[in-house]
């Protein structure tokens, strides 16, 4: 005969309310790991999704996910010219916010070289349309964007039409993620109205003719270079290769990083700089309160059946008065603590299993994440018995004569 | 050999200004199938007596034997699993029948069953057959909160003799039920000593429910004061 279950039927509201509440709180402690994992997956996404095994950013800095990096498009020649690189391309990220319908609306706008063969980093497998064919006005979008195809968007100065939509891709901070040509792209962000730019020309021109000792031929010079560098928009952000089979990735790293201004990552690098630099505080945070709520766990397990051993006071010291051995004891007390784990897990784990889709940011449930919650769940439970345990080990059979 | 055999019994309750002797002395002996009551007025010490017998309140001093093995001298014996000798040998009744609120009443007397290491079958089965024979067939899913104050001493009578235990020790087991079901008690009392040949120890400070046991001791201050026939 089973008495923790005996106990427990004989009150089961009580009990079954509470093990759920304490589900409620662990299925908060279960979505703030599967939001880590959520934000790590997201972080990678990208970079996972473009495949390069070396990336090329702009010097002394964590580009391009970590920071602004600019380099010159045309790097990806000299890039690719070096021995045990496969292919070179240039990649432009940035981050777009728009009004539509009414809301602000966020998302990722990658550039890439959309010419078959030729381009990195390009949109991952279509679920719906077709790839980008012609160098202007066409878009690809991630399902998560919400555009059918035929949609268009207005960017900068021009429209896109949707042309394909690829599956579930975000940006290191969670916005979903559209692709452009790199043409468009640079367009996009760095091309003025007509009017911004003549009278950006007209400032540049007062200054240089307001130069002394300029000839007209070194005035006309210096107003064409001045024009090209600020109207160019030949910059982006990134440009990723792909090594050749047995080519070493550290000598080409070093052969790159020797020329000015530039560093080369290994995709290693990026994975180190997005997990420690990026997501390191998330992580600490997000498992703080999942240690405040265990511990919170813990603490309401262990009252409950600090006080359900108390209630139970009378019935411990007759079944020491009958002859029962302390494993009989023991095992009602440590059995109900258990249960009560389990149910809690259970109920917190169906919750976010049902809802996770639902929720604004990535959850990820890993298993082993969830296997650990379990077996941490099971040692809290049995730590937390050990209150009421104690409690009834010192209960005297003859508490059991009084009146 | 005895039953119960008890010699220079004394119990020690606190020190110093606030020490009470609950028991001096006392000692006697009871054979299997005898029926004893011990009166005394209340604060004689005859639920110290009892109790001290029972193996849950330890002797200040003397000697406590059950069945032929000696647990007590002077204190408990070192090394004697008092719970196990509770359980094989001794059957307990209470002026509150102390049954578990969460279990039925067949529950309630198959887990004395069950903690002396009877299969779940065995247990019922003897548990069914003491209900039966305690006249509680008919309410076996009953919880104690439903049952009444006769039914429930009824079946802590049951739980009591679940083991056939050599001792039975009832501490008041009348003092909550009325007349009828008192007497009632009682004569289940006699028949059981009788029957299963257990020493049967009844606490009572009701002249009016001795009748018909085979000796009576009275208590007071602690001390024997006599010994008579029933
Ligand atoms: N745990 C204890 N600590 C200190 N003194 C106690 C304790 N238990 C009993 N006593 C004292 O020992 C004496 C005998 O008590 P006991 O309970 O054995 O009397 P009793 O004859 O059973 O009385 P009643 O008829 O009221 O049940 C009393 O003076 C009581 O105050
Ligand atoms: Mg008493």
């Amino acid at each position: 005969m089973n008495l923790a279950l005996r106990d427990i039927r004989h009150h089961r509201g009580r009990f079954v309310l509470t093990s759920i509440g304490l589900g409620l709180l662990l299925g908060v402690v279960i979505s703030m790991g599967g939001i880590y994992r959520g934000l790590v997956a997201d972080a990678m996404a990208i970079l996972q999704s473009t495949g390069a095994d070396l990336w090329v950013v702009q010097q002394n800095t964590n580009g391009p996910f970590a920071e602004s990096s600019r380099i010159q498009e045309d790097l990806r020649y000299r890039i690719a010219a070096v021995p045990g690189v496969a292919q070179a391309a240039p990649l432009s990220f940035q981050s777009v916010q728009i009004e539509r319908r009414g809301k602000p609306f966020r998302f990722f706008l990658i550039g890439y070289d959309y010419r078959p063969g030729l381009g990195l980093g390009g949109p991952p497998a279509l679920i719906a349309g077709r790839p980008i064919a012609q160098k202007h006005y066409q878009m690809v979008v991630s399902q998560a964007m919400n555009m059918p195809l035929g949609d268009t968007i207005h960017l900068g100065l021009h429209d896109y039409t949707v042309v394909g939509i690829t599956g579930k891709l975000v940006s290191s901070s969670g916005d979903p993620v559209a692709f452009v040509t790199l043409a468009d792209a640079q367009d996009i962000q760095f091309k003025q109205e007509n009017n911004a730019i003549r009278n950006d020309r007209a400032r540049l021109d007062a200054w240089v003719a307001g130069l002394p000792g300029l000839g007209g031929a070194q005035e006309r010079m210096l107003k064409a270079r001045l024009a090209g560098l600020t109207e160019s928009t030949h910059t982006v952000n990134t440009v990723v290769a792909r090594l050749a089979p047995g080519a070493e990735l550290g000598r080409i790293k070093a052969v790159i990083g020797r020329w000015n201004h530039l560093r080369a990552l290994s995709t290693e690098e990026q994975v180190e700089i997005l997990t420690k630099g990026m997501i390191e505080k998330a992580r600490m945070q997000l498992g703080m309160f999942r240690i405040i709520l265990l511990v919170i766990s813990g603490v309401i397990i262990s009252l409950i059946i600090y006080t359900s051993t108390l209630d139970k006071i009378r019935v411990i010291a007759t079944l020491k008065l009958i002859g029962s051995q302390n494993r009989v004891i023991v095992a009602m007390i440590l059995q109900q603590s258990l249960l009560m784990g389990l149910i809690a897990y259970f109920t917190g784990y169906v919750l976010v299993r049902l809802t996770h889709k639902n929720f604004p940011r990535r959850i990820e449930l890993v298993p082993l994440d969830l296997q650990v919650l379990f077996v941490i769940v099971l040692v809290i439970c049995t730590v937390a018995s050990l209150v009421g345990i104690r409690k009834a080990m010192r209960v005297d059979p003859a508490e059991a004569l009084g009146g | 050999m005895f039953a119960v055999e008890i010699a220079h019994l004394t119990k020690v309750y606190g020190q110093g200004e606030t020490k009470v002797v609950a028991i001096a002395d006392a000692s006697f002996q009871v054979v299997p199938g005898e029926l004893i009551a011990i009166l005394g007025p209340s604060g004689s010490g005859k639920t110290t007596l009892l109790t001290s017998i029972g193996l849950i309140n330890e002797p200040s001093q003397g000697r406590v034997v059950i069945d032929g093995q000696l647990l007590a001298d002077d204190g408990w014996l070192p090394g004697v699993d008092l719970k196990r000798v509770r359980r094989e040998k001794l059957g307990f009744i209470f002026q509150h029948h102390n049954l578990i609120p969460f279990l039925t009443a067949l529950e309630n007397v198959m887990v004395a069953l069950e903690i002396n290491g009877h299969s779940r079958a065995a247990a019922k089965a003897r548990a069914l057959e003491l209900l039966a024979a305690l006249n509680l067939s008919r309410r076996p899913h009953n919880y104690p909160a439903a049952l009444s104050g006769g039914e429930a001493q009824r079946v802590a009578i049951a739980r009591a003799l679940a083991n056939r235990p050599k001792v039975i020790l009832a501490d008041e087991p009348t003092a909550a039920l009325d007349t009828e079901n008192g007497k009632n008690v009682m004569a289940m009392l006699k028949q059981i000593a009788v029957e299963n040949r257990s020493a049967v120890l009844v606490v009572t400070h009701d002249q009016r429910m001795v009748e018909g046991f085979d000796r009576i001791f009275e208590v007071r201050d602690g001390r024997i004061v006599k010994e008579s026939k029933g």
